[in-house]
């Protein structure tokens, strides 16, 4: 168990800096591409935490929905690989030193909180118990959220229509 | 050693580390875009380990409803960014400068 969760730590954070920088290409699709190792590595991880649905979800979604929006939409727009530009040096080191704090702050404090030891319960997350949840006690929520795909699609046709009045006086 | 909550955290917090640089330093939108998954997700796993090592299930739940917002997020992003490619012809956020002084 213990190697396993390093393997796919390891390999999760790996691929997480492959999307960002990546030194043998710019190009986005391998951005894409290696978000979908990302995520799959990260179910991984849910399944090591006992969340099966959520691993399922996770690929299901993000990788089988979501990277093919992705890769739809790079695909339409034709996106060439990024030129490398004017290095912006101050830019680029004013982001790393300020993500480093974050992280380092971040750090300090989960290890002086010593939550390490306080909670070591074993909680099983079984997808019935999870279901139950869902739709007792969050049905709320989650028929809201029904709602906010509802708006998101009708949202997202009426931003992709071509502009037709427009359209026609141009012409 | 055992594995504890803290692994799980340091993970997590290495992964936002990751995206926020991604956001910040890349200049393609869809790389952008990229880097805001890369966030979620390390929230995602966060709150996936709390919920492990706390025995209780609220924070699935939360999880399971952010994949969704994320889901449709990432619709209405990627059609504002190909509305956006249809007038400006770029993704790349060097060129917006419509709004600078």
């Amino acid at each position: 168990m213990e190697i396993l969760f390093y393997i796919f730590a390891t390999l999760t954070l790996l691929c997480g800096l492959l999307v960002v920088f990546n030194p043998f290409s710019r190009n986005p699709v391998t951005s894409a591409m290696f978000l979908v190792l990302t995520i799959i590595c990260m179910s991984g991880l849910f399944v090591l935490l006992q969340a099966y649905f959520l691993a399922a979800v996770q690929i299901l979604v993000y990788a089988g929905a979501v990277i093919v929006l992705f890769l739809f939409v790079i695909m339409l727009l034709d996106v060439k690989e990024e030129e490398r530009r004017r290095f912006q040096k101050f830019g680029t080191f004013l982001g790393f030193a300020a993500v480093a704090g974050l992280g380092a702050i971040i750090i300090n404090t989960i290890g002086q909180s010593g939550i390490g030891e306080a909670l070591t319960a074993k909680g099983a997350g079984e997808t019935k118990e999870l279901g139950k949840l869902l739709f007792t006690e969050y049905v709320l929520p989650f028929e809201i959220i029904s709602v906010l795909l509802l708006v998101a699609m009708v949202g997202c046709i009426l931003l992709s229509k071509r502009d037709e009045s427009k359209e026609a006086e141009a012409e | 050693m055992n594995i504890g909550l803290e692994h799980y955290l340091i993970v997590s917090v290495a992964l936002f580390c990751l995206g926020l640089l991604g956001v910040i330093i890349r200049r393609n939108l869809i790389v952008m875009y990229m880097g805001l998954e890369l966030m979620l997700n390390a929230a995602n796993l966060a709150l996936v380990a709390f919920s492990h090592f706390r025995d209780n299930l609220d924070g699935q739940i939360l999880v399971f409803f952010i994949i969704t917002v994320a889901a449709a997020e990432v619709t209405v992003g990627l059609a504002l960014i190909v509305a956006l490619y249809r007038k400006r012809h770029t993704t790349d956020v060097t060129d917006l400068t419509s709004m600078k002084l």
